[in-house]
This record gives C-alpha cells, sequence and structure tokens, in this order.
C-alpha cells in the first residue's frame, strides 16, 4: 500500500536483532524488555550462514548445510566476510568445500544454479545479493514467528568492519526490504546482553569479550563504566576458531579410518571429507555437553561405514593446541590494551566455540580468582553463548525503535560519542587498620566524562572533624617473590624422595604452587587535587562524596555527611 | 548508578587545617590526563549520554527531566480511559441475561471496543470491581445488590477470553458501522464514509494488514488490491454467541442433538447472510467508486485510442487509395479526351495538309505547265515527260512544308525562266542535301 522503499515510521516498525555471522546467525526480538532468540521454521536458534539451491528451490539454514554434502556446487557458505570487499582482499579458505568465490571486475561473486531445469543457465551473483537473499530468508522466518512483518532491525558486526563493508550490509538488508537502524560491534552486544538481565548491577569493569566463532575468532577489552562501554583494544584471529576444532577431529577421525580400512584416507575426497566436516561439528558439541560422544558416517569412503566414539579428555588432549592458541590471543589483547589479567573484572565467553568446557576452564586458570567467567561451563547462570549477540542486537533495537532515523545517526555521531576518558582514576584517601592511607577509588580509569559517580565513605569511630581529601590514583601490578625456603636443602631431598614415589605429580603441583609468584593490584596514590573538611561528623556516621567530572575535564567535589544537612562543594578548574 | 560502601574510614582533620568554606583545590586534571576515545553507542546508558550530550543537559538537569517525563506518562495512561458515564438502565440488568449485555459497555471501554487491549480491559474491570463490589454496596445499606457485579464478571470473563471475546466480537453490532445511505453520499466525502465502513469490516479479517479504501488519489493497483481482498475477504467471524441454549441434561439425547443441529445451520445460514452482506457492501461501494469509473475510461481510452487509431488509419488508407483511384480515373479520362481530340485534329491536319499537299503538287505542276514546260511552242512529249518526272521526283523528296514553300514561291510565276530558277534552285538544294541523286534529275540539272 504504502511505498515499502520509504523507512517506516518510528510508530509502525517491527524490531527484531539479528546477528548475521560467517558461519551462523541467529534472529531475537524482546518481549516485556526481555530478549527472546528466536528458533527458524526448522527449530533452530543458530542458522547456518548458508544458501543453498535445489531445482531452483532456495534452502537455507541446517537445511542448506545438509547439501553441502550432496549438492556442494550450489551451495553458498562463509560468505558474509566478503561482503564489500574487493576479490583480492578475501580468505576463500572455507569455501573450498562450496561454491567458490570469483572475481567479477574485483568483486567478489559466486556461480550456481539457482533457476529450475537441468539445463538452466548458472546465474552469477554478488555477494551483496546472496546477503540479501539470506536476510530476507532470516526477516521471513522472523515475520513469521511473530506473525507481524518485520522492518527494522538492528544488526551485529564484528568491530574490524570498515565503513564499505558496512554501507555493503546496509544495501544488502535494504534490497530484502529491512530498515538497518543501527549496526552494532558483536562484542557490546554481548555485553549489552549480559548487563540487561534484570539482576545485574552496573558498575564500573573491565570486560574481556571472547567472541570464538566459527571461522575466526575476536576478543576485545571493553571497559564498562556506569553502563557506557568503550572498547580499550581488540585482537581478531582467523586460526585459532571453531573450524580448527572441527580439523582436528576431522584428522583424528580420518587416521582413524584409515588405520581400519586400508589405508584409505577420507580426506582425499571432497564429498567424504564433507561427511567428515559435518559430523566433526556434531561431535564437536555433543562433546560440550556430555563427556562421551559417537562419530559414526554411513558410507564416508569407497562405501564404507565408519563408526567411533570419542571422549572429552582425548578430544582436549588432541585439541589442546587450539586451546592454547586461544589463551595466547586472549593474553595479547590484554597485554595490547595495556593492562593485566588482575584487571580484568569479568570475561564474557560468547560465539558457538564458546560452549566448549576446556576453553572456559583455561580461562579460569589464566584470570584471577575474583575474575568471573560467563561460560556454561563455569557459571551456571550464563547465558547460552551463541543467543549473546542476538539478544544483545534485539535489545538495542527496542531501546531505539522510537527513535527517527535522523536521531539515531545524531546520536550515533561522532561529536557524541568521541568524549575524552581520563586516564587516571579518582578517589578519596581513607585509613586503613594499620594506619596506611589507602587509595578508594570513585572514577575509575577510562572512564568516559561527563561522570558522576558518587561513594559512601565511613568516618572515623569517634566523629569529629574529618578531611576528605582528593587525590588521583593509578594502579600497578605488585609482585611478591616466594619466600625462599628456609630449609631449602631439605626440600631438594623431599623431592627427590617424592619423585621416586608414585605420587610424585600431586607433589609437584603442590611445590609449583608454592613457588609461584604472587601478583596482586595496588592502587598507587597520584597527585592531590583536592582537600576539603567535614565539620562535626556524628559518632559512626558516614560521609558521602560525590565527584563530577565535566566533559571540559572540570571536577566538582561535593562531600556530605549522611542525613545532615549542608555539605562541602567545590569546583577544580580544567 | 548505585553508590558504594567503603567501610575503611576518613582520616581525621588534621590539626590546624583550614580553608575558605572548607575547600581547598589543589592539582587539577590536564589535558594529558584523558585519552579521546570512542564509547560504543549502545545500552540505555549510552543513549542516556547522547541526550545529555545533545541536549546539553547536566546530570542532575537530566535526571530531572527524565523523571517529569515519566511522571507525564503515567497520568497519560491513566486518564481517560474509564471515564464513562454508566447508563442507570445497565446498572439494573439482570446477570442472567448476559448474552445480551454489551460487556465493553459494562466494563465503560464502549468506545475502545474490539480494540481494547487485555490490558485496558483488566484496569477496566478492576475499576468497576472497585466501584460496584457488593461488599460496599453491603456497606452502604443494600444488601444482596450484586446483579451489576456478575455483569462485570460476567462481562471481564467474556472479553479475557480470546475464543469468547472472538465470538461476542463476532455479533457485537456496536462496532459495525452502518454502510452510508445515497443521501449521505451526495453531501459526504465517498472515501471516508466507506473507509470508515471497511475499517471496521476488516476487525473480522484473519489476514494483516487489512488495505485501506485509500482515496481517489490512490493508485490502480492498490484499488484492485484492495477491491480483491475484501472480495476474498477471510473472516473468522462466527456466529456461536447467538446459539440457542443447548440443554444440557442428559435426558433427552434427541432434543439435544435437535437444538445442536439447528444452532449449527443457524450459524452457517448467519454465516452465509453475512458474506452476502459484504458483498452487497462492496458491490454497493464499487458501483459508486469514481476511481474504478476512471480507471475503466482509462483502460478503455487506452484501448479504445488504439483500435481508433486503427480505424483512422484503416479510414485513411482506404480514403486514400479512392482519391488516388480517382486521380487515376481522371487522368485517364483526360488523356483518353485529349488523345481523341488529338487525333481529330490530327485527321483534320492530315486532311489540310493532304489537300495542301495535293494543292502545292498542283501548283508544281501547274507551274511546270505555266511554264510550257520551259520550251518554247509545243513541247516535246519526251520534254514534257522529262519535266514532269523531274517535279515529280522532288514532290516524292520534299516534305509538306518544302513543298508548301515551293508552291509559294511558284505561286503566281508566269516567266518561264522565273520558275526554270526557282526548280532549279530547289533541286540543288535538295541534291546539296543529299536527297536527291543529281543523275536522277533529267530537266532541271543545269
Amino acid at each position: 500500500m504504502s511505498d515499502t522503499k520509504t523507512a517506516p515510521a518510528p510508530g509502525d516498525r517491527t524490531v527484531i536483532g539479528i546477528t548475521f555471522g560467517n558461519s551462523n546467525s541467529s534472529i531475537a526480538y524482546t518481549v516485556d524488555d526481555k530478549a527472546e532468540v528466536i528458533a527458524n521454521e526448522d527449530g533452530d536458534r543458530q542458522i547456518p550462514t548458508i544458501l543453498s539451491y535445489v531445482d531452483g528451490e532456495e534452502y537455507y539454514g541446517q537445511q542448506a548445510k545438509a547439501f553441502l554434502v550432496r549438492n556442494s556446487k550450489n551451495t553458498v557458505a562463509y560468505f558474509r566476510d566478503f561482503l564489500g570487499k574487493d576479490f583480492k582482499s578475501i580468505d576463500p579458505t572455507h569455501n573450498h568445500a562450496s561454491v567458490h568465490p570469483e572475481d567479477v571486475d574485483g568483486s567478489v561473486s559466486f556461480t550456481l544454479k539457482d533457476k529450475e531445469g537441468e539445463d538452466a543457465a548458472p546465474s552469477t551473483l554478488p555477494v551483496s545479493e546472496i546477503s540479501t537473499r539470506y536476510l530476507r530468508r532470516l526477516v521471513n522466518s522472523a515475520s513469521e514467528y511473530l506473525g507481524k512483518k518485520v522492518t527494522s532491525a538492528v544488526v551485529t558486526i564484528p568491530t574490524n568492519f570498515n565503513d564499505k563493508q558496512k554501507a555493503a550490509l546496509i544495501a544488502a538488508a535494504a534490497a530484502a526490504n529491512l530498515e538497518v537502524l543501527q549496526l552494532i560491534s558483536e562484542p557490546i552486544a554481548a555485553v549489552l546482553a549480559y548487563d540487561a538481565r534484570p539482576e545485574a548491577e552496573i558498575k564500573d569493569k573491565i570486560v574481556v569479550v571472547a567472541d570464538l566463532g566459527g571461522t575466526r575468532s575476536d576478543v576485545t577489552v571493553v571497559a564498562s563504566r556506569g553502563g557506557l562501554y568503550t572498547i580499550l583494544a581488540t585482537a581478531h584471529d582467523y586460526d585459532f576458531a571453531g573450524a580448527a576444532l572441527d580439523k582436528v577431529l576431522i584428522d583424528h577421525f580420518a587416521k582413524d579410518f584409515a588405520k581400519r580400512n586400508q589405508g584409505i584416507d577420507p580426506r582425499e575426497n571432497a564429498r567424504s571429507l564433507a561427511k567428515l566436516k559435518f559430523e566433526a561439528e556434531a561431535t564437536k558439541r555433543a562433546l560440550s555437553l556430555s563427556t562421551n560422544a559417537n562419530f559414526s558416517i554411513e558410507s564416508l569412503a569407497e562405501g564404507l561405514d565408519f563408526s567411533s566414539t570419542i571422549n572429552r579428555l582425548r578430544y582436549e588432549t588432541i585439541a589442546r593446541s587450539v586451546f592454547e592458541g586461544f589463551n595466547r590471543l586472549v593474553e595479547s589483547v590484554i597485554k595490547k590494551a595495556g593492562l593485566d589479567v588482575l584487571d580484568v573484572d569479568e570475561v564474557i565467553l560468547s560465539g558457538g566455540t564458546a560452549h566448549t568446557p576446556r576453553i572456559a576452564a583455561n580461562f579460569g586458570a589464566i584470570f584471577p580468582e575474583s575474575t568471573t567467567i560467563l561460560a556454561p561451563a563455569t557459571t551456571p547462570t550464563a547465558i547460552n553463548p551463541s543467543e549473546l549477540q542476538a539478544r544483545g542486537a534485539a535489545l538495542q533495537a527496542s531501546l531505539i525503535q522510537e527513535y527517527e532515523a535522523e536521531d539515531i545517526d545524531q546520536s550515533t555521531h561522532a561529536a557524541v560519542t568521541t568524549v575524552p576518558h581520563i586516564t587516571n582514576a579518582i578517589g578519596v584517601l581513607s585509613v586503613s587498620q594499620s594506619g596506611e592511607e589507602v587509595f578508594v577509588p570513585i572514577v575509575f580509569p577510562e572512564t568516559a566524562v561527563p561522570a558522576r559517580r558518587t561513594v559512601v565513605v565511613a568516618a572515623p569511630k569517634n566523629g569529629g572533624d574529618v578531611l576528605v581529601k582528593v587525590v588521583e590514583g593509578n594502579t600497578h601490578i605488585k609482585v611478591t617473590q616466594p619466600q625462599p625456603k628456609a630449609n631449602g636443602g631439605d626440600s631438594k631431598a623431599a623431592k627427590v624422595e617424592d619423585a621416586n614415589s608414585d605420587e610424585d605429580s600431586d607433589f609437584s603441583d603442590e611445590e609449583e604452587e608454592d613457588e609461584e609468584e604472587k601478583r596482586e593490584k595496588v592502587w598507587k596514590v597520584g597527585a592531590t587535587l583536592a582537600e576539603a573538611a567535614i565539620r562535626d561528623v556524628k559518632k559512626g556516621g558516614k560521609v558521602e562524596v560525590s565527584i563530577n567530572v565535566n566533559a571540559d575535564l572540570t571536577v566538582t567535589v561535593t562531600a556530605r555527611e549522611v542525613g545532615a544537612k549542608g555539605g562541602v562543594r567545590g569546583q577544580l578548574n580544567a | 548508578m548505585a553508590t558504594t560502601l567503603v567501610s575503611l574510614p576518613l582520616p581525621s582533620l588534621p590539626e590546624g587545617w583550614a580553608a575558605e568554606k572548607d575547600f581547598k583545590p589543589i592539582g587539577k586534571i590536564t589535558k594529558d590526563g584523558a585519552t579521546q576515545r570512542t564509547i560504543e553507542p549502545v545500552g540505555p546508558h549510552f543513549l542516556a549520554h547522547a541526550r545529555r550530550a545533545r541536549h546539553k543537559r547536566t546530570f542532575s538537569e537530566d535526571d530531572r527531566i527524565q523523571a517529569q517525563e515519566r511522571a507525564k506518562n503515567v497520568e497519560d495512561v491513566d486518564e481517560g480511559e474509564i471515564s464513562e458515564p454508566e447508563d442507570l438502565m445497565m446498572l439494573q440488568r439482570d446477570a442472567k441475561d448476559w448474552k445480551n449485555q454489551d460487556h465493553y459497555k459494562v466494563l465503560g471501554i464502549s468506545k475502545y471496543r474490539y480494540k481494547a487491549t487485555e490490558d485496558q480491559i483488566k484496569r477496566a474491570h478492576r475499576k468497576k470491581v472497585l466501584k460496584h463490589h457488593p461488599d460496599k454496596k453491603a456497606a452502604a445499606g443494600r444488601s444482596d445488590d450484586d446483579n451489576f457485579f456478575k455483569c462485570i464478571q460476567k462481562a471481564t470473563e467474556v472479553l479475557l477470553d480470546p475464543v469468547k471475546r472472538r465470538q461476542f466480537d463476532s455479533v457485537d453490532e456496536e462496532a459495525d458501522v452502518e454502510p452510508p445511505t445515497k443521501k449521505q453520499l451526495q453531501k459526504g466525502n465517498f472515501y471516508k464514509l466507506w473507509g470508515s465502513v471497511f475499517k471496521a469490516e476488516g476487525r473480522f479479517s484473519k489476514t494483516h494488514p487489512v488495505p485501506q479504501l485509500g482515496d481517489d488519489k490512490s493508485s490502480k493497483e492498490d484499488v484492485e488490491n484492495f477491491y480483491n481482498f475484501w472480495y476474498n475477504f477471510d473472516s473468522w467471524r462466527t456466529f456461536e454467541y447467538l446459539d440457542e441454549d443447548v440443554p444440557d441434561d442428559n435426558e433427552n439425547r434427541d432434543q439435544k442433538r435437535h437444538v445442536e443441529r439447528k444452532n449449527a445451520n443457524a450459524r452457517k445460514k448467519k454465516k452465509a447472510e453475512d458474506n452476502a452482506r459484504l458483498r452487497k457492501l462492496l458491490d454497493d461501494c464499487s458501483a459508486g467508486d469514481e476511481r474504478i469509473k476512471r480507471f475503466r475510461q482509462e483502460a478503455n481510452a487506452a484501448k479504445n485510442k488504439k483500435r481508433l487509431e486503427k480505424e483512422a488509419a484503416e479510414k485513411k488508407a482506404a480514403e486514400d487509395a479512392a482519391a488516388k483511384k480517382e486521380a487515376e480515373e481522371k487522368a485517364a479520362k483526360e488523356a483518353e479526351e485529349k488523345a481523341k481530340i488529338d487525333r481529330e485534329a490530327g485527321k483534320k491536319a492530315k486532311e489540310a495538309a493532304k489537300n495542301a499537299v495535293k494543292k502545292n503538287k498542283r501548283v508544281l505542276r501547274g507551274s511546270v505547265k505555266d511554264a510550257n514546260y520551259f520550251v518554247s511552242g509545243d513541247a516535246a512529249p519526251a520534254t514534257i515527260d522529262a519535266v514532269l518526272g523531274d517535279v515529280e521526283l522532288v514532290q516524292g523528296k520534299v516534305d509538306p512544308d518544302e513543298l508548301a514553300a515551293l508552291a509559294a514561291k511558284l505561286n503566281g510565276l508566269k516567266l518561264a525562266d522565273e520558275i526554270k530558277n526557282v526548280w532549279t534552285e530547289e533541286v540543288k538544294r535538295l541534291v546539296a542535301a543529299g536527297k536527291v541523286n543529281k543523275s536522277e534529275i533529267k530537266a532541271f540539272s543545269s
């Protein structure tokens, strides 16, 4: 009726969140401020980003994935990352088992038969057209689920998407009659999904988002300050991802098969390899949930069936190098952000590969006890890692659906989003039991200004006049070397002795623990900013200190006794 | 953000510390103390940040404005929803007669009707319950007055059950918009009047969105879409609500089945009637729809245009052909006439020329005779023969014009010498022209 090309009015929008991934995509909507991931007509919440054509019929998702074995010539997979890129800058590794990308005037295209009939001419479709068709299917299943035509969406993108890729994605969505309200970063969507839980409280924290996908892993360090998110560092890795784990399993079982069948290597046949890959993914998933998994393929190669089992321990052993790769990736990005593992308050595991229990356990070993690892294996209340981003996108969509497109544009403009972040913490000095000065942070480093923070600090036990000393502070890592053992000779002897006993492994663990250096995060007091006095505080009273850092870096300090009138207020000019 | 609580105490004020207003600024945050970074435009707190940044509000200003807006929102929701006056007749209703009661009116949401949300119904119910609860009436001294309260409960029961509500909405005639009469149509806006009718009918549609009638600017496609939709209208309207009560005693099964069958038939009949009614509505509407006429005219015009053009072309071709034929005929006739005239004229001229030639020949012959064949005395027959032979020869060689010229020269001449001169010259000319062989000439060869 109305022109479909024009953007819908804010009131008429039906919005969803879309995670358009390279391997899998998800769609989510919000109901009563809670995000729910939509299952498509096949009942999948993670919908493989694959399109397949059989006799002119279009299949997508899990159905299309099954066609990778039988109809690989007309099945397109792993195309999201090619969107908006030149042919020369793409990595076609993962497209080996599906339609290969082609160079058409520098842009990426795929040639496949998408029309009915045996002798129908194959079409050459640019990646944008493939994306449009895929997005259209996603939107259709969301529309069917919701019973309303979906008009608009928030779509998640990796942090390293450039403007051209963003524009290409928006154009592809527009061609599918979908208004893109906003493109948001995948890690931020994951953080938002956690922060939007009703039980979550907004704290100042450093979050590491490890988005471990099928073909790529992206790790991001995010400073979450009063609900504002700032990305401090990112790392992208295309080697350590789900596909690498699949490969480990494929190799393992292929060797097993060869051993049993006179050295026939199923990896040499494209179809057998596709079958192996399909089953390896399923086995990998099963191993995330249980300790044992079957691996069976009918007619794997040369008509020979194959059936085997693997337990989780074995899997973790053979995939160890990949798991270690994830560890290194996370450590490197924290270093890149100029932080230490001790600075990290939360680790969010996102993406399909994040279901793997070993990865979460490994991360738990890197980070101190105080760090929360948000993964299903370590935190029972964790949100399904595969659904995080779609949920975040849906939440953002519900937040901005009432806004005019122009309003959204203006709000996301660099003039609004680029703000100073203070380098040093601002806090007050309090006194510890031993009488030392202790820095109490009020505004944490990397807080975006303007910022307002308030703390309530106890007054001295006896009350009276109180000094509020506002100072800058920063952290450093204090390394305490282990105390050399008094009787070194003895321990050595004990070690030798124990090495002979059967339980040496246990003992050496203990030993290591003892010898490990102790690392702590301590606040170092920096320059003094201001001093204020609160007079005649009651016995057992409390003092509320509130610090307001304005956009021009002027600081307003307000201090007052809780429950009393008046107070002290002063300003520091920038 | 929640304020954090720190248990470690603040230090006591050192002796002798003093400052103006108890505040002593010492340091400041320099530009080096801050890094320009981009915050991610995501999440509710960012939206708050953007709002503050764009409207240049401080934290406290923004808090205040937001609080105001929220407060207003709550008021908006509350007011105006359930403030319909209660009809005294309605309050007297017998709860047993619930089938005939207007549930929306009982709850005071008759202006919303099928558009009322579940939330609105719940709230309306609550409000009515607070007002009409029998305990309150009992407190006012009127015990056992729970009639209207039962009506309220029944209305809520019906309206909060999606199935029952549909059944009631199906027969809720209050929500119908009567089709406009001819009189109204003459005065009022066709599209507005019929538009509201179809908007009301659209509530029964199984598919959404329901296309609207539009206005006279709607495109042909939209109009066709509208009529197609309505002629194939998929309605959920049912008439179970009007069913006769089925006796539920187990005494008489036949009676029960009879009533059930009757109800089913009645429903079917009513549904058919409803479909017929809708069809009639559409027929009436489309009959009066100027757009359809216009589109038909336009289509006809387009079709006719082609036909007319073709016809015109054919006509023109025929005319052209006729004109051409006529012209040809005319030309042929003219040519014929001309030829006739020419022929006649030629005949005459020929005759004249013949006569002239004869005459001239006579002149020629006469001239030599006049000259006595260029001899004195009686001419010998041989001479005469020679001269006449020459004359014959010359006559045979010259064309009529030369003959005429020769005759003119000879005419009137009496003297033999002169005549002979003329002849000799003529012969000479002919010889020079190669028409006559010199040897043939006998008399005039000199």
